[in-house]
């Protein structure tokens, strides 16, 4: 049911945009100008393309966010079991945090963290 | 405490009834997505009006208050001159991705808010694994803000995408690790059942005590960050890059963002109500019977919307009193402070739960 109810929430999002788009079409009035083909951007004419090399920084936090988001995901089923583990829960993911503090210490030193 | 699944049940039993029990079940998801739209719409034009208001209150003006009595029919006027305004769709973009960017932000937002837990027995998705697919979906939203910043041939609107993909991505990290906390504390990931234990063992706020507390914060900023709003609105800081991601969309495309983007404020305040203030369950004092009598009386949905809106609240007061950060600066707070904080407090969190100091 749970499943049904997921592709049910999904569906009604697509068709939800399909059908405003569609309605829209037909409500919307259509011209055409020159001066449309361009990209608005700030108001005055553009200079060249837009799909260019672009700053690294925000690369080097992707990377970083793949790491630690990969590495939050396995302490969800250790948090769930976490209450009826009891303190052994605590040792066995000591070492794991350990490793993920490492990380994060490693990065920092490196100055991956700053904005440049 | 009234239990919606009475409704739901009955409601199934009535249908299965009448036709086979593939065809009620047919006939039920159009009524969720019905109720889902509907929903949705009247939220997101509760949430305008609210901005608009509250905005105009901060900053001394008085707001709309031509359409309608008070303004109030403001947005619905506004929703309709939206949809007769020509939608603007020239060759120098990518179109397909232009296109398709709108259906995953406004998708995303929606699976999300069907996943919020209004009331005992009536939350539409309810799966065992409901936060972490929570957090799995809403942030297929920050896909559709880069494939429209990235296809629009639109420098500005290309700075403001990547902008915002840093930071979504950036402040999910501390928005997973304190809900990891909270997930330490009610050992389970299923709303309904988070909601459940709250309500038999007080809020988590309360029961998580001295990292609870921090925990919200945390979440609060996050959360902000993670709608693109208040001190956090770089993707779309209109001074500097027009209107951002968006700013080659027109007409209702433009309205879709409009619409995911106040939609995911009362998303990520119910999941607040849901993980810290306790869903719908009532306030309890211990000691005070009466207290509790009475309060256990009024609705579950009532608790929980009322929950909702006084994170909102807290979110648009945020919003309008604080000056907006520069780009280095919101990812120093994320790494060099929020981060490690949210770590120390699921360390933390995990000590109390398995030495049993928790309420």
């Amino acid at each position: 049911m749970n499943f049904t109810l997921f592709v049910t929430a999904l569906l009604t999002g697509l068709g939800f945009v399909g059908l405003v788009s569609v309605l829209v079409k037909l409500l919307a009035p259509r011209s055409f100008n020159a001066q449309k083909e361009d990209p608005f951007e700030c108001g005055i004419p553009t200079r060249g393309r837009s799909w260019m090399q672009f700053r690294v920084g925000y690369y080097l936090f992707a990377i970083l966010f793949l790491m630690f988001d990969v590495e939050t995901m396995f302490l969800f089923p250790w948090a769930v079991v976490m209450r009826t583990l009891g303190p052994a829960a605590l040792l066995s993911i000591g070492f794991f945090l350990f490793i993920l503090v490492l990380g994060l210490a490693y990065a920092w030193k490196k100055g991956a963290l700053e904005w440049q | 405490m009234f239990d919606f699944s009475v409704v739901t049940t009955w409601l199934h039993s009535l249908l299965s009834g009448w036709m086979g029990d593939s065809l009620a079940i047919l006939v039920e998801s159009v009524l969720v997505a019905l109720v889902i739209i509907t929903i949705y719409a009247i939220f997101a034009i509760i949430m305008i009006y609210a901005e608009r208001k509250v905005c105009a209150a901060f900053q001394c003006r008085i707001g709309p208050d031509r359409v309608g009595k008070w303004g109030l029919l403001q947005v619905i006027s506004d929703v309709l001159k939206m949809m007769t305004k020509e939608v603007i769709n020239f060759r120098k973009t990518d179109q397909f991705l232009h296109r398709i960017a709108p259906f995953l932000v406004v998708t995303a937002s929606m699976v999300t808010f069907a996943c919020l837990p209004w009331n005992k027995g009536a939350q539409i998705i309810d799966f065992n694994v409901g936060v972490f697919f929570f957090l799995a979906v809403g942030s297929v939203g920050v896909v559709g803000i880069l494939l429209a910043g990235w296809s629009s041939n639109n420098k500005f609107a290309l700075v403001g995408s990547m902008r915002a993909g840093a930071q979504i991505i950036s402040y999910e990290l501390s928005i997973g690790l304190v809900m990891l906390s909270m997930i330490c504390l009610t050992g389970t990931m299923s709303f309904s059942e988070i909601c459940q234990q709250q309500a038999e063992f007080g809020w988590n706020i309360f029961r998580g005590h001295i990292v609870a507390i921090p925990a919200f914060v945390i979440y609060l900023i996050a959360g902000n960050a993670e709608c693109n709003r208040g001190p956090f609105d770089l993707p779309e800081s209109e001074s500097e890059l027009t209107a951002g991601y968006h700013t080659e969309y027109s007409g209702m495309d433009f309205g879709f963002y409009y619409l995911a983007e106040y939609l995911n404020i009362v998303i990520c305040a119910g999941m607040a109500a849901t993980m810290f203030l306790g869903g719908w369950a009532p306030l309890v004092v211990p000691g005070l019977d009466g207290f509790n009598e009475v309060m256990a009386y009024i609705p579950g949905f009532v608790w929980f919307i009322g929950k909702t809106f006084f994170v909102v609240a807290l979110l648009l007061w945020i919003r309008w009193t604080f000056p907006r950060l520069r780009v280095d600066q919101i990812l120093r707070l994320e790494w060099k402070y929020l981060m490690p904080m949210s770590m120390v407090l699921l360390v933390l969190m995990a000590v109390l739960v398995s030495f049993g100091l928790t309420f």
